[in-house]
């Protein structure tokens, strides 16, 4: 079966995983959001690629800062963006997800920017709408969230340049974590040769290692040597029953200091998705010391958004 | 491909002098993406000028529904203040106009400049929009099927390109 994300030309039709996706796409995506990074100099902060267009924000799910980025970057690519906060609407009322979707379609939307807490929702969507609407992937379920992968990989390419010698530890909550899973899939496609997934038993299940990455129960095994350190927020809201004793012996065992960052190479970066628990799985010692990346992260995101809803915007079905 | 009987060489000559009688004292010269840049990277070194820009069309091209984007499009560098300049605008081959009008969008995404002016080496006719060179150092007719474009080699000199269909 061919990828529901790509054309029959290979082109990017929608953005809904990174599994799957060849390396030369993703390579395309951040060349292109490098290329949006400049417009922000601008006298014009606004490229007219969209004009015309509008952009349904559909969060099932709470998202301030997913939804704003995605807000300013198709503002800069002048798209009418309308953002529906769908937790408090017709859903509770009993429509379905796909009528919801046919609601919107009549109400002539070009793209859609999905939240939802199902895995797959955004595959459905994008199965069922026409065949000039986008489907743009903003974090389903525990699956996927490929925009903060490939401004992960954008970050990344921007310190490191060379992915073929890094070594890239994950730290933290893996397994209710979709930004993990896009980060593996990225890293793996292009090329990182070790890719280490840090964190208890219970937050860092053994079966990881079919994705091709080393699983490190022991912090300081975890990150030695490391070039990218990348933190992940521990998700008390998706947590049932008893999978950590408490915060405070998480942050004892895998929260990052200063004293922990110093088993990783001198010159690590430390990346962080968002929000950041400070004393929580990071130090604000290291949140704001000089190996920290976390700001310039959000500054790339809006580039590597606006160069994904611009590159599946110009290809079509 | 095939090699039209233009001679690049010759015609980069004509052009240098055409643009030397529009040159004003703040001057600035913008090539246009990539036949343009090159062109005006050797003007600012055999004109004895001031640092050049180098413009892209791909964020303003009229033609994005039906081509998409190219990635790494954005190929400009203005290394100055555009508010308030003269800006000349150099390009290989002047045909549609297209890119001339996305090119001048694009240039007012950086400021309010005090002219914009055009010089190309060669003038195709066939222009879609009220788009006009105040110089052009040939006017040839060229088969609209054709693609005509400036290469340049290895040691820097310039040659024409001919492509069929697109």
């Amino acid at each position: 079966m061919r990828n529901p994300q790509l054309n029959k030309h290979g082109e990017l039709i929608h953005l809904l995983s990174i599994e799957g996706l060849p390396r030369a796409v993703i390579h395309q995506l951040l060349d292109t959001a490098g290329s949006f990074l400049s417009v922000n100099d601008r006298e014009v902060k606004k490229v007219p690629l969209l004009r015309g267009k509008s952009v349904f924000n559909l969060f099932f799910e709470n998202s301030t800062r997913t939804r704003t980025t995605f807000e300013i970057a198709a503002k800069r690519l002048s798209a009418d963006v309308i953002n529906l906060d769908i937790a408090a609407s017709s859903t509770t009322k009993g429509e379905s997800l796909l009528d919801t979707i046919a609601n919107l379609s009549a109400m002539h939307a070009d793209m859609f920017v999905v939240r939802h807490s199902e895995s797959g929702a955004p595959y459905l969507i994008a199965q069922h709408c026409a065949p000039h609407v986008h489907v743009v992937n903003a974090g389903d379920g525990r699956h996927a969230h490929p925009t903060q992968g490939l401004l992960d990989m954008y970050t990344i390419r921007h310190y490191k340049q060379d992915f073929s010698k890094l070594t890239v530890a994950i730290v933290g909550d893996i397994v209710h974590s979709r930004v993990a899973r896009s980060d593996i899939h990225a890293l793996t496609t292009l090329g990182v040769p070790e890719v280490r997934v840090v964190g208890p038993k219970t937050l860092v299940p053994g079966d990881l290692k079919e994705m091709g990455v080393r699983v490190c129960h022991d912090m300081a095994e975890g990150i030695r040597d490391a070039d990218v350190i990348i933190m992940l927020r521990l998700q008390n809201e998706r947590m049932s029953g008893a999978m950590l004793p408490s915060a405070g012996e998480f942050f004892k065992n895998y929260g990052l200091t200063q004293h922990k960052l110093a088993l990783a190479k001198a010159d690590a970066i430390v990346m962080h998705p968002g929000p950041i628990n400070r004393g929580v799985e990071i130090d604000s010692s290291v949140a704001d010391g000089r190996q920290s990346v976390i700001l310039p992260q959000v500054t790339f995101g809006i580039a590597v958004r606006m160069a994904v809803m611009s590159t599946i915007a110009g290809n079509t079905a | 491909m095939s090699t039209l009987h233009l001679n690049a060489e010759a015609l980069y000559s004509d052009l240098a002098s055409g643009v030397r009688g529009l040159l004003r004292p703040d001057t600035a010269l913008v090539g246009i993406w990539s036949g343009g840049a090159w062109l005006a990277e050797r003007l600012q070194n055999d004109l004895k000028l001031g640092e050049h820009g180098v413009i892209s069309s791909a964020l303003h091209r009229d033609d994005f529904g039906s081509r998409g984007l190219t990635a790494g499009a954005d190929h400009t560098r203005l290394p100055f203040e555009v508010e308030g300049r003269h800006i000349l605008l150099i390009d290989d081959v002047l045909y549609t106009g297209r890119t001339v009008r996305a090119v001048i969008n694009e240039l007012f995404d950086f400021g309010r400049p005090a002219s914009v002016t055009l010089a190309v080496l060669v003038d195709r006719g066939g222009r879609e929009l009220p788009i006009h060179a105040a110089y052009s150092a040939a006017r040839i007719a060229v088969p609209a099927a054709q693609r005509l474009s400036l290469a340049r080699d290895e040691a820097g000199r310039f040659s024409f390109n001919i492509k069929e269909g697109d």
